[in-house]
């Protein structure tokens, strides 16, 4: 009895460790939320910086200039969370359709070509976009060789459209990879059930409707219900390699912004104000989401 | 071609369809039937299916080809834009360039070290947590676990992360690479996974043998867990690789930078590259021909390739230790 105690505490000692890890890096952060508060100005430690209390939180929106710039970036935010949210179907029926496709080799080939993407970084995703894209890549000129433009288009420097670029960018790199999931649900269909609609006379099209689209309905409300809970976040890498003075002001979402503001103009108890803001909500949304699972779906996702 | 051929096999099922119908009237019994029974809508279908994803296998490979065509084709075509799908004057000068650029090596050693250093950290971390967190017999393990996993669901946002650095003194060190990332929630939940399905007579048997918990980790379980520690591998040296925003957010010096951090600087600093094409096309290329120049273009998308090589290489080869990752993931998420 005393030996297997003794067995516990020094299983634990052998973990310890690595909880001191997650302590640092995952906990103690946290901590930093207090800068907030503050007016925190980086060299000096937080003893020496003013209490502020709100001041932050009141300063966001206290005159007319910025209470538009913040609505700026949350419109952007919401329409790019949105235009993914809107074309969420794509990789479900992208996995539908490819696996219509008879020739193995083939379907292996593009399921591996399309998952590819996913594995570079933004930075590569912004290189490659600028190899292509710009006044002397491949697609300028092959547009003025086929005389459709008579001067390069600036695609990268130019705001139109961007918030629809970026989803493009983002499918380009993930929908490949999204599809995945759906192409194992579709494998675990049962074989019989598709017997059984074509004995009954479904054709292609009646089969897909009503056996595999019902059979990864599932999959596709966990992952919309996670997007949805991850409404606010876009990450910032992908923003922020795309963005230029061009199209600085539509391409500003929450994440990036946060990040502008601090490293770029110092602001770092304001940033740090706005992201605690962002996280709470994003807790709250999660909470949501994963209660309308429970209720739709019988089970949720934490 | 394809036209044409659609036209073919559109015609071919119409008569195919028309045949059908007069074995039907026939009474012909039904398997028959059921076999010979193809439609026009469907080979529309399907011929539009194989069409459509062919572009979207082409839109994912033509990019990675197109810079690569370039980087081997004469620099003074490829900076007027003229290789789109073929190369031409073929040369490697660009890699020679490339990799007698002082910064260049340097950023690649740091990418390379912080990749190897952090995926075994991360891999060994993840398959002793996975294990040590199915002992039932561990102080209060339960509570430990939970601490780990809840991680997954927050963060405390990039600027506390970074002001929290610098009062560890952190910042501006190689270890802001590795250390951070060697306790991974997911991991460890997918080793768990993993360890849990192994039968416990396995460490029961190695235990009676008066093994103790280290040494029944080692020498069960890591071998038994072979799978799964290769797709956390996989991951997490594709992570490392990639890793951008810690270099832009948690270093200033420019010995720490990155491939990737130094390919965005290439992209978004001409100045910084312009320095570069001087310095090297006086250095090593004086009798060098406008082909053979190194020029912005060139020397971007010759690291571009360089950067994104190892994924391409490494990526179709471990394609199904990805697909399992994702797969233990969902079930478990």
């Amino acid at each position: 009895m005393n030996r297997k105690k003794l067995r516990g505490y020094r299983e634990f000692l052998y973990v310890l460790p690595f909880i001191i890890l997650v302590l640092i890096f995952a906990y103690y952060p946290l901590y930093g939320w207090v800068y907030a508060f503050y007016d925190y100005k980086p060299p000096a430690p937080l003893s020496k910086d003013l209490f502020v209390g709100f001041k932050w939180f009141h300063y966001m929106i206290d005159n007319d200039i910025k209470r538009k710039q913040l609505l700026q970036v949350l419109v952007n935010t919401f329409a790019i969370s949105g235009l993914s949210m809107l074309f969420s179907w794509f990789p479900m029926m992208f996995a539908v359709f490819l696996n219509e496709i008879k020739c193995k080799p083939y379907k292996k080939f593009v399921q591996t070509v399309t998952t590819l993407p996913n594995f570079i970084s933004w930075v590569l995703v912004y290189s490659i976009a600028f190899c292509i894209f710009n006044s002397t890549g491949v697609v300028n000129s092959l547009l003025t060789q086929w005389g459709v433009i008579s001067k390069p288009i600036m695609f990268l420097q130019s705001s139109k459209h961007i918030w629809f670029k970026m989803w493009l960018w983002l499918t380009w790199k993930n929908a490949g990879w999204a599809a995945i999931m759906y192409i194992a649900a579709i494998t675990g269909i049962d074989e019989e059930l598709i017997d059984a609609a074509k004995v009954d006379g479904a054709n292609r099209w009646k089969t897909i409707w009503h056996i595999t689209i019902p059979s990864i309905l599932p999959t596709y409300l966990v992952l919309l219900f996670l997007n949805m809970a991850n409404f606010l976040s876009n990450g910032m890498e992908q923003f922020f390699v795309f963005q230029n003075s061009f199209n600085k002001d539509y391409i500003q979402v929450l994440d990036l912004y946060v990040y502008n503001l601090a490293m770029g103009n110092g602001g770092y108890s304001l940033s740090t104000a706005i992201g605690v803001l962002k996280s709470l909500i994003s807790i709250v949304l999660l909470c949501t989401m994963n209660a309308i699972s429970k209720l739709t779906r019988g089970e949720g996702f934490i | 071609m394809a036209d044409t051929a659609t036209k073919e096999t559109i015609e071919t099922t119409a008569e195919e369809t028309v045949a059908e119908e007069t074995i039907t009237e026939e009474s012909a019994p039904v398997v028959v039937k059921k076999h010979r029974k193809i439609d026009i809508t469907d080979t529309i279908m399907s011929v539009v299916t194989y069409i459509v994803y062919t572009f979207f296998a082409f839109v994912c490979v033509y990019p990675f080809y197109y810079i690569f065509i370039n980087t081997i084709s004469s620099n003074d075509l490829s900076a007027r834009g003229k290789i789109t799908f073929w190369p031409k004057e073929l040369h490697l000068t660009n890699y020679v360039n490339v990799s007698h650029i002082p910064s260049l090596v340097d950023a690649f050693q740091i990418s390379l070290a912080r990749t190897i250093l952090g995926t075994l950290l991360t891999v060994g971390a993840s398959a002793f947590l996975g294990y040590m967190f199915t002992r039932e017999t561990m102080w209060h393990r339960k509570i430990w676990y939970r601490l780990t996993v809840a991680t997954m669901y927050f963060n405390a946002g990039i600027i506390p992360f970074f002001i929290t650095m610098k009062n560890i003194h952190l910042y501006d060190t190689f270890w802001v690479y590795i250390l951070p990332t060697i306790v991974s929630p997911f991991y460890i939940v997918l080793c768990k996974t993993f360890v849990e399905s192994v039968p416990k007579e396995l460490t029961d048997a190695a235990e009676l043998d008066g093994a103790g918990t280290i040494r029944t980790f080692i020498s069960v379980i890591i071998p038994v867990i072979k799978p799964i520690l290769a797709t956390v591998a996989i991951f997490s040296a594709v992570a490392q690789w990639n890793s951008f925003q810690d270099t832009l957010l948690l270093t200033s010096s420019p010995k720490l930078s990155t491939l990737q951090f130094t390919l965005y600087q290439y992209i978004n600093q001409a100045s910084s590259l312009k320095a570069i094409v001087n310095s090297s096309t006086s250095a090593s290329s004086m009798a060098a021909s406008l082909a053979h120049a190194a020029t912005a273009t060139s020397i971007r998308m010759t690291v571009t390739i360089v950067v994104v090589a190892p994924i391409l290489l490494v990526y179709p080869i471990f394609q199904k230790y990805f697909v399992k990752g994702i797969m233990i993931g969902a079930v478990k998420g």
